[in-house]
This record gives structure tokens, sequence and C-alpha cells, in this order.
């Protein structure tokens, strides 16, 4: 059993910038600190390139401008630390002014039962608690992926749409079309 | 790269999404259930990081953005712990990233425009890997506490953010340390979207005597726990 419980969890802000992404903060003379997981794609690599920009928005249908999000995924093969030049992980501030967070990545690959996915977890002023969401893409199959099928009828709020150079995905917080978010 | 499993998110022990007194969630918490999902391979693994990503002062906010010769403004501080999982075992080599406003409660940050001025010698950010015990250690100056616009008379406790990583993805956490004795805990629309007392304490940092460097700097600790293992029928046996 637990001998300690998890430490709880307390909204990042809005200066998040400041701790994870310094750049953006951009506030001085003088650089912060390095950009962790600013490039995913470090030098020639294998696999399909893509553009995944993503829009976060709230319940009065506005986007969320101050967000960090971050991102985990498969490589082309479906797995994990792999792939020569590619770093599985990705993390980018919403631009302040567009309103979207863009990520220069390869596209995953399945893995047996699982549809290729990217696992999202957005973080902001006004949420307590890190979201986590996932995105799949419109040209599978995805309703065998045990993950996709848990979402039921909501499921479409999960699909990535083609676009320029990629795909664009809207992230609803509240409303009709609300993402959906797991617990996992 | 992680743990087979991982014991579940106690969801009421955490804030709950919609917490209006905190306004901003309002119009940003999901007002559907989350899904239940067991952990698969994406979400049990999770970014490694080592030395080579992080500079040589990148835990010593006292003079990472300091000009040479000078130090940040404000009472000098070492906040330190250990970071380990649910089962009390250490997290080795995690990335821990801090950030923070100055000693006048004001933040490097292009959107925060509170009266108190910028420290020229102050950045604000922070961060290291724990070491092989899970121990990790920052040297920094104590923040101000600051309002926010939050509909009212809201004051932030001085505060640390605090974001780390562990083996798998669930692990991941954002959080804040507050510092022992302060009277904004207790009034603070954030603090308090946690719901119980015994979960706000979790995010005390304590007054450490024992570590303050005499004619030097004072210390607090503050230990971080992250999800651990799901308990095995052995582990059960013996409770």
């Amino acid at each position: 059993m637990r001998a300690h419980k998890e430490t709880p969890s307390q909204t990042a802000g809005p200066y998040v910038h400041i701790g994870c992404v310094p750049a953006i903060a951009r506030l001085g003379p003088r650089p912060l600190g390095t950009q962790l997981g600013a490039q995913m794609i470090r030098g020639p690599t294998c696999g399909e390139l893509i553009l995944v920009e993503m829009t976060i928005r709230d319940g009065a249908d506005d986007p969320v401008r101050d967000a960090l999000v971050e991102i985990w995924q498969a490589g082309p093969e479906g797995r994990f630390g792999v792939t020569e030049n590619f770093c599985n992980w990705g993390r980018q501030a919403v631009d302040f002014a567009t309103g979207q967070a863009g990520f220069s990545t390869l596209k995953p690959g399945p893995n047996g039962p699982f549809a290729p996915h990217i696992l999202v977890w957005i973080v902001a002023r006004g949420i307590n608690v890190g979201l986590t969401t996932r995105i799949y893409f419109p040209e599978f199959d995805n309703r065998q992926d045990p993950v996709f099928a848990l979402a039921g009828r909501r499921a479409r709020t999960l699909v990535a749409t083609p676009a320029a150079h990629g795909y664009a995905h809207e992230i609803r917080l509240q409303g009709e079309r609300e993402t959906v978010f797991f617990d996992v | 790269m992680g743990d087979p499993s991982f014991s579940p998110r106690d969801r009421a022990w955490h804030p709950p999404g919609y917490t209006p007194d905190y306004r901003s969630t309002r119009l940003r918490a999901p007002r559907q259930a989350l899904i239940c999902m067991d952990p698969t391979p994406t979400e049990l693994t999770g970014p490694v990081f080592g030395h080579h990503d992080l500079g040589p002062l990148d835990d010593d906010l006292i003079v990472n953005y300091a000009r040479p010769g000078h130090c940040a403004q404000g009472s000098r501080i070492i906040v330190h712990g250990k970071l380990i999982d649910e089962a009390g075992r250490p997290l080795p080599g995690k990335l821990i990233e801090i950030w923070q406003a100055n000693a006048g409660g004001r933040y490097r940050h292009v959107n925060d425009g509170y009266l108190a001025p910028l420290d020229d010698n102050f950045g604000g950010c922070g961060r290291c890997l724990s070491g092989a015990d899970g121990s990790y250690r920052f040297r920094t100056i104590q923040p101000g506490p600051y309002p926010f616009p939050n509909g009212g008379n809201d004051w932030r406790p001085a505060h640390i953010h605090f974001s780390v990583f562990g083996d798998g993805f669930v692990q991941r956490l954002i959080t804040q340390m507050y510092f022992e004795g302060d009277p904004h805990i207790a009034s603070c629309p954030i603090a308090q979207s946690i719901p119980s007392q015994q979960a706000i304490d979790r995010l005390v940092a304590r007054f450490d005597l024992e570590n303050t460097i005499p004619m030097d700097i004072r210390a607090y600790r503050f230990d971080i726990i992250l999800r651990g293992p799901n308990a095995t029928p052995h582990d059960m046996d013996n409770h």
C-alpha cells in the first residue's frame, strides 16, 4: 500500500513560461535559461515530418493564450526512445498573439492494438491539475484502439484535422464539443 | 523506462478542476467527468533528462541571472528536500524546474505589471536533477506575496512553483510550495482549492534551522512525492 500520498497539484499560473519556456517570458537583457523540449527533431531522421498546431479554447470560446503544452509520443515505428535524431517529448507555450501552440514532429506509428496517437498535457492559469488528452489521426481506423473506444461518441473530439504541413487540432475545455480528458 | 503500473491518482486529495472562488477556473475547468483509462505504454514512459540539459548555475537563483559579482536582492534561502514516490523510494535523476517572483512579489515576465520593481539581478528561473538519493537543492531568495485579479482583495502567499518529472508521464506534476507561517495561505483561493488542510500542509515548506548556514543563508525543507507503484497482493498481505 502507499506509505505516502502524492504531493497535491496546484495551477501552473500565468507565469509558467519563466520556469518551463523562459524565452517566452521575454523581459530583460539576459536569457533566463535553456528551452527544454523546444526541438523534437534534431537531425536527419526517418518518417513523416508533420506540424501539429493546437488551439485551446475556454468556455467563452476564446483561445487560452497563456497555456503550456507538452506532448509525448511514439516515433514512426510506434515505439519510444528508438528513433535517431528524434526526441519523443516536446514542449511549447501557446503564442500570446496567435493563440496557437505548434509542434514540428514526426508522425507516430501504430503499435499492436494502439492506433497512432500523441499524448497531450496542458497546464495554465485556471487549470488546477494538468489535463491529459490525446490526438488521433483521421486516416486511421481508430475505433479498434482501446483508449479511443473509451471515449464513445465524444471520441471525435480527439481526432485532428488535416491542415497545411500536417494537422490542426482544437482542444475545448468546456461547451458542447468539450474535448475528452482522461484520468489515467 | 517505467513501472508496469501506478496506483490511481486520488482525485479527492487534489483540487477539483472547478473551484469558482479561484475565478480563472470558471471558464477553464472541464465540466464533463474525466474518462478513466488504464495506462498504456504511452503513459508509463516519459522523457529522460541529463546534466547536459542544464547550465552550471541553473540551481542557484541568487546568481544565475545576476551580473558578474552581483546577487539577487532579498532574504537568501536554500530550498531543499527529497523527491520520492508514494512507496517511499527515491527518484534519482529527475528534472525539477522552479519559477518564482522576486523579493517584492514581481515576476520577470512580460505579462506581469505589478507595482513592485524588477530586480536587475534576479530572473526567477531554476532547474536541477535530483541526486542518487532523490535529494535536490536550490539557492534562491524568498519571494514576496503579491495581489492578483480575482474579483476582490486577493493576495498570493509567498510561493515557489515546482514542475517535476517522474519515470512515466502519469507522474507528471506541477505544484506550488508555500512557506511555514504565511498568513496568506488561509485566505488564498488557489491554495484553498485543495480540499483538506492535511493536503494543503503538504505544500508548506518547514523552516530548517539545521541546514541553515551561519552568517550566510537560511534553509527551508520541501519534500515532493510522486505517484508510486500499484500495491501488489504481497503488499496487501502485510496490512
